[in-house]
């Protein structure tokens, strides 16, 4: 009788509602972000969580207990985690501190931990230091990753898409030309990453496509990638399974050849060989007077038919 | 002179196109990969580190980015373009780079006994308007829920039909009525879930999955051996069961023309005891039995006074187990009864023949 309670009804249609949007569903709503901040952060750090995720926030929490917990009471698959660390190099005849910022920044995968990357803050500007304009917010930014460690190296690949995941916004279908402001541009460098923050300005430039100049805005940040505990392959495949409502489906009789050519296919009725006439023989043309003669020939028998009938 | 100068105009304008083009395009080794859908753009190219480290950081990644973001521009603006109420939108395709889902894709869920029968029947569902007019009332109330329009346990007035015992309380009726639908739905409801889960589903009697009791447990054994094809005739029984007894034919004829021996034996048999002189009535036997039934019927009655009281002042109990012990007592009354009963009826019958 435990499991009762779980399989209750909803009672009220508001309840359904909630429900039915915390279940899975076969087009997935965007990534709601939490931002936590761990025992020690400074403000450093509680600066760059609320800079650079400011339009995806759902509640900042001050402890950190369990992460799997928190995900599932806010229905929230990415995460970022500030603190920062002591670190205590015992040097021969020395003692230094090093404190460095750190960020974790994780998705989950059914309220369990998919991929989790620790990520130390090096320089920070935050979006109070910059004097310029902003772009508002919630305009859907355009990213760029540059570097070749994005394509080669296998965590940095999962940095571009953990990175990609938290900063794409929504999916649109169409995007208002003049709204194109925001650019992220992630440089992976000599084992760092550089993040930069700019608002392109569309000029002029003689043709339809603009010429673009960038002002720095925003948090600008400069991370190194340190522990990351990633998913395992299977893991991370049956991630990205989709459902096979979604594929496109195909369209039977059509074909593509090598050229671009398309092919359709006909399927045709059973025909009658004995009609058939392979050969044009004048004699066998069907006259005009024939046809007259069968059409005569085909009333008479419906005539006498009747005829037959009424006596 | 003309041609000197259509030439001269021809080349002018080449260059500033060429001037134009200049200002858009970028010079760079490999292509760099799009994903218009998501408005990424991924650069590919070694980044020369002599060359990041002799300028300003800054200005480098500017000019860098400043490039990077002309191309993707560029990309985009090869999109399709449609005017959307004063603004010029560009229509995006699908994001292409594959990202993690948040949860796992939902599982088609089974359907349930009425779906199944449906489908077979071919029966169409059909969509019903939410309110419906109520003419005593008149006023649209709900089709079903709270303050629904035919709600027949709200009735002030039933009329007792004809066939219906006159102490019967019909307003009690058909509360219970309700009350035993709604926990046969609930049944039903839970029996699809468990279905759906291929989870075991329990036979109506045997519905608890904790402890059992001895006997719970080998009528649970002689169902299952039952439910087979032959009714349980050709199963192997484990090693300490006992045979069961016939639990089929209640009542066992003698054929009509048999066994003539054992008939005459029996006819000399009743012969004897309707000529001897012993009275077939034992009679401490019957009063020790009438006392018995006497005491017990004043223990029940007790008990089904004490158990309304506190029902009463108990308050809510929840529908389901109200329903369940309902029908739990129900059944139990109605077993004592029917043995008080018949055993009444026993008694009063023998006496009767003398």
């Amino acid at each position: 009788m435990k499991n009762y309670f779980k399989y209750r009804k909803p009672k009220t249609k508001r309840s359904k509602r909630f429900l039915e949007s915390r279940a899975p569903k076969l087009i997935e709503d965007v990534k709601t972000a939490m931002i936590m901040k761990g025992g020690n952060t400074s403000q450093t750090v509680t600066q760059a969580l609320k800079d650079i995720v400011s339009s995806n926030i759902t509640r900042p929490f001050e402890d950190s207990t369990s992460l799997e917990f928190f995900s599932k009471k806010t229905d929230s698959s990415l995460f970022l985690f500030g603190s920062h660390n002591k670190k205590r190099d015992h040097m021969p005849n020395d003692v230094c501190v090093t404190v460095s910022f750190v960020l974790f920044a994780g998705r989950l995968f059914d309220f369990h931990v998919l991929d989790m990357i620790e990520l130390g803050i090096e320089k920070y500007v935050s979006l109070s230091d910059v004097k310029a304009s902003k772009c508002p917010e919630g305009t859907k930014p355009m990213l760029v990753f540059a570097g070749e460690a994005f394509d080669t190296d296998n965590e940095h690949k999962r940095l571009k898409s953990l990175l990609l995941d938290f900063f794409r916004g929504p999916t649109v279908s169409a995007v208002r030309l003049a709204g194109l402001e925001h650019v992220l541009h992630f440089t992976a460098l000599d084992g760092k990453i550089y993040m930069r923050s700019y608002r392109s300005l569309l000029k002029k430039s003689g043709c339809r496509t603009p010429r673009i100049e960038l002002e720095e805005i925003g948090p600008s940040c400069d991370l190194v990638l340190r522990r990351t505990h990633l998913a395992s392959d299977d893991l991370y495949k049956l991630a990205h399974r989709q459902p096979k409502a979604l594929k496109a489906k195909k369209k039977k009789n059509i074909s593509h050849d090598a050229f671009g050519t398309k092919f359709g296919r006909v399927h045709m009725q059973k025909q009658d060989l004995s009609k058939l006439r392979t050969r044009k023989m004048k004699g066998l043309r069907k006259r005009k007077g024939n046809v007259v003669a069968e059409e005569q020939d085909g009333q008479a028998p419906k005539v006498a038919k009747e005829a037959e009938h009424t006596e | 002179m003309a041609a000197c100068s259509v030439e001269a105009l021809l080349a002018k304008a080449e260059q500033e196109e060429a001037e134009k083009l200049k200002s858009i395009s970028v010079q760079k080794e490999l292509d760099l990969e799009f994903d218009i859908g998501n408005l990424l753009a991924c650069d590919k190219n070694r980044i020369d580190l002599r060359e990041f480290r002799e300028q300003k950081k800054e200005d480098f990644l500017r000019s860098l980015a400043r490039d990077n973001t002309q191309l993707l521009i560029n990309e985009i603006w090869k999109q399709p373009t449609e005017r959307v109420q004063e603004a010029i939108v560009v229509k995006l395709p699908d994001p292409a780079t594959p990202l993690p889902r948040e949860k796992p894709p939902p599982k088609a869920k089974p359907p349930t006994k009425w779906e199944q029968f449906a489908k077979l029947k071919g029966i169409q569902k059909k969509k019903k308007t939410n309110l419906v007019w109520d003419e005593t009332a008149k006023e649209w109330k709900r089709r079903w829920g709270y303050k629904r329009a035919k709600d027949d346990t709200k009735e002030w007035l039933i009329e007792v039909p004809e066939t219906a015992d006159p102490n019967e309380d019909q307003f009690a009726k058909r509360v219970k009525a309700k009350t035993e639908r709604v926990a046969k739905n609930e049944y039903n409801r839970l029996k699809n879930i468990a279905r759906a889960q291929k989870g075991k589903v329990p036979v109506m009697g045997l519905a608890t999955s904790t402890q059992q009791s001895k006997e719970e447990l080998s009528l649970a054994v002689s169902v299952a051996k039952t439910s087979t094809a032959s009714a349980g005739r050709f199963q192997d029984r484990l090693p300490k069961e006992k045979a069961p007894k016939n639990m089929g034919k209640k009542r066992k004829f003698e054929p009509l023309i048999g066994d003539f021996s054992n008939e005459r034996h029996k006819q000399l048999e009743l012969l004897k005891l309707m000529d001897g002189k012993k009275p077939k009535l034992d009679i401490t036997k019957a009063v020790n039995k009438q006392m018995r039934e006497e005491d017990r019927e004043e223990a029940a009655a007790k008990y089904k006074k004490r158990a309304g009281k506190k029902g009463r002042k108990g308050g809510n109990m929840s529908g389901k187990g109200k329903g369940k012990g309902g029908k739990g007592g129900k059944g139990k009354g109605g077993k004592a009864g029917g043995g008080g009963g018949g055993g009444g009826g026993k008694r009063r019958g023998k006496p009767g023949k003398h």
